[in-house]
């Protein structure tokens, strides 16, 4: 039977896939790995698993065999841990797999982006079952209503892989992938320093949060978990300000979804110009500061 | 101790490239083609482990046609041992690529599959978790340092919100991400040279049916240039009325 099961790692995840399980048009379930999820999300079920912490992806995907037999499509917004552990519950099901659908046709031809967004190819699946990792900003908003059965899900598999750290999120920015105000920084910002001054001020008075370019982390200038683009994390706010950005192809591959881009690039020929809505030619180091006083 | 490192030959990264204009594919006329960056990474640090320990052997495979030699090549001058090239006519999916890479596996039984995220062609990122998958063995995806110990492998991994570090024991799949290493460069004279190591090739063991099949190439939506805004304050107003600010 076709029949979609929705995976949420964390509460927030159930709430960004709702739109793309509602345009789905098939029946869906939700499974809750951690946390509690929205019953007023058109789920038929919420399977809630209540587990502290989500485990290694050998362990999780494991368990989340059982779980999904009998769904013809599984699914979890894309982001770093969908991939890691939906790929492997892809091979452990022999299921076709769909990486970052950015819309679809009918519920088994997906539109999806390739070799860095400069292709949309559209994919027929032609295999059951088939996996998916999807990006919200294409999906509708999802309709509220109703109020789905709670079920408890069992996630029992053992995991051959040891954890030793791990860091989380870290100050009371928002999530990037979820942002509504994105303020990103590139090569020219000097140091971690500067970086956290200008581009993290701007930020912190819109409410929005800190994004950069490859070259801005491989610097050291910005951690790792802010770069954007097609190796780092896709962004889809309503404002998206880039400063002293080039707009590599890689770049533009993580914001193109976004609603308003403003370019702030002391060079007027820079690439990024030509797809920004608005674009102010200025050394950033002045600009900035202009802006973040001028603002709110 | 034994390293295998898949390699894919993809489509320069730099390139721009668009659709055929029947949509039927990608125009790859004039565009080079080179191995992907992740795995050139990934080969990169397979080199740094042997380096090391001079026990380690590196075996290199790519899953293709017969031009996937040239990539292959490269890898043997970057200081692969020996390469494979695994041809198939049709161009596999990443389900495809994993039971072509799992049938190796099987034989040469390496402790270490080192592999790229991603191709940058299809963009998948699947193929090393579903190897991973059915080989039973564990996985640390987006490798930014990789250590080998007696029996296992500590790898620190990026992840969305910062990064963690698992110890896996071997034999397990770990794949590269961009800030694990910086690969050297290899003029044409190291590639020539490393004319004389063996470069096996095989046909496909498995050649399993597309699971996914693409039936349109398309440009994407462009976003066109907007406005030109000549001051901080022409911005802001122009934001406010955008309804952004
Ligand atoms: C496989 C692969 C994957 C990649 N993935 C990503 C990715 O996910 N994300 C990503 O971002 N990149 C990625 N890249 C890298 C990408 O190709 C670019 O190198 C990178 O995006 C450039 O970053 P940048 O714009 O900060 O730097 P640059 O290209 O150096 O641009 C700096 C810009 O700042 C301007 N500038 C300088 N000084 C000032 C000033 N004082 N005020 C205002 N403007 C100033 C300059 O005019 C210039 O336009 C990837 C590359 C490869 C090969
Ligand atoms: N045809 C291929 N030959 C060898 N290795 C491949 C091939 N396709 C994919 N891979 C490996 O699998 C990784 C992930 O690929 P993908 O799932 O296509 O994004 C790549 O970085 C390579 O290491």
């Amino acid at each position: 039977m076709a029949k979609l099961l929705l995976i949420a790692f964390q509460p927030s995840d159930a709430l960004m896939g709702a739109g793309f399980a509602q345009d789905l048009g098939l029946p869906f379930d939700i499974l809750a790995v951690t946390g509690q999820v929205d019953v007023d999300l058109g789920a038929e079920s919420i399977l809630s698993a209540g587990l502290p912490d989500v485990p290694p992806a050998d362990g999780m995907a494991l368990s989340l065999v059982s779980v999904c037999s009998g769904y013809s499509h599984i699914a979890c917004v894309a982001s770093m841990r969908s991939k890691d552990v939906l790929g492997r519950l892809a091979g452990l099901l022999d299921a076709a797999m769909v990486t970052d659908a950015l819309g679809l046709q009918s519920p088994t031809l997906f539109t999806r982006p390739m070799v860095a967004g400069s292709i949309v190819a559209t994919v027929e699946v032609l295999a059951e079952p088939v996996v998916i990792t999807f990006r919200p900003a294409g999906f509708s908003k999802p309709k509220r209503g109703g109020s789905s059965a709670i079920e408890t899900a069992a996630l029992d598999g053992a995991t051959q892989a040891r954890r030793i750290s791990a860091t989380g999120r870290s100050g009371g920015r928002p999530d990037l992938s979820q942002a509504k105000v994105v303020v990103s920084g590139g090569r020219p910002l000097k140091d971690a320093e500067t970086f956290e001054r200008l581009v993290g001020g701007l930020a912190d008075k819109l409410g929005g949060a800190v994004g950069a370019t490859r070259a801005a982390v491989d610097s050291g200038i910005a951690a790792n978990e802010l770069q954007v683009g097609q190796t780092g994390k896709i962004v889809a706010p309503d404002l998206y300000i880039a400063a002293g950005i080039s707009g590599s192809t890689q770049h533009m591959a993580g914001i193109k979804d976004s609603k308003v881009i403003v370019a702030i690039n002391k060079d007027a020929d820079a690439p990024i110009f030509q797809v920004a809505d608005y674009g102010l030619v200025a050394d950033l180091y002045d600009a900035l500061p202009e802006l973040t006083q001028k603002v709110g | 101790m034994r390293i295998l490192v898949p390699i894919k030959r993809v489509i320069d990264p730099y390139a721009k490239v668009r659709p055929l204009p029947d949509g039927s594919g990608i125009d790859t006329a004039g565009v080079k083609f080179e191995m992907n960056p992740f795995d050139e990474i990934a080969m990169e640090e397979a080199v740094r482990l042997k380096e090391k320990d001079p026990s380690v052997e590196i075996i290199s495979v790519s899953v293709g046609s017969a031009e996937c030699e040239e990539q292959l090549r490269k890898s043997l001058a970057m200081g692969a041992d020996k390469a494979v090239l695994i041809e198939s006519q049709s161009v596999l999916d990443s389900p495809g690529v994993a039971r072509e890479l799992e049938a190796l596996v099987r034989e040469l039984q390496p402790d270490l599959v080192l592999m790229g995220k991603q191709a940058t062609d299809d963009d998948n990122n699947q193929a090393a978790q579903m190897l991973a998958a059915r080989l039973g063995w564990p996985q640390a995806t987006f490798a930014s340092k990789v250590e080998l110990t007696s029996g296992s492998v500590r790898v620190v991994r990026e992840t969305d919100t910062g990064e963690e570090t698992l110890e896996l024991s071997l034999p397990a799949v770990v794949t590269a991400d961009l800030r694990l290493n910086e690969p050297r460069y290899i003029a044409l004279p190291g590639i020539i040279k490393a004319r004389s190591k063996p470069l096996e090739r095989r046909p496909a063991a498995v050649n399993a049916a597309p699971k996914t099949r693409i039936v349109k190439f398309e440009q994407p939506p462009t976003r066109s240039a907007g406005k030109r805004v000549a001051s901080v304050d022409e911005l802001v107003t122009a934001l406010k009325d955008r309804g952004v600010l």
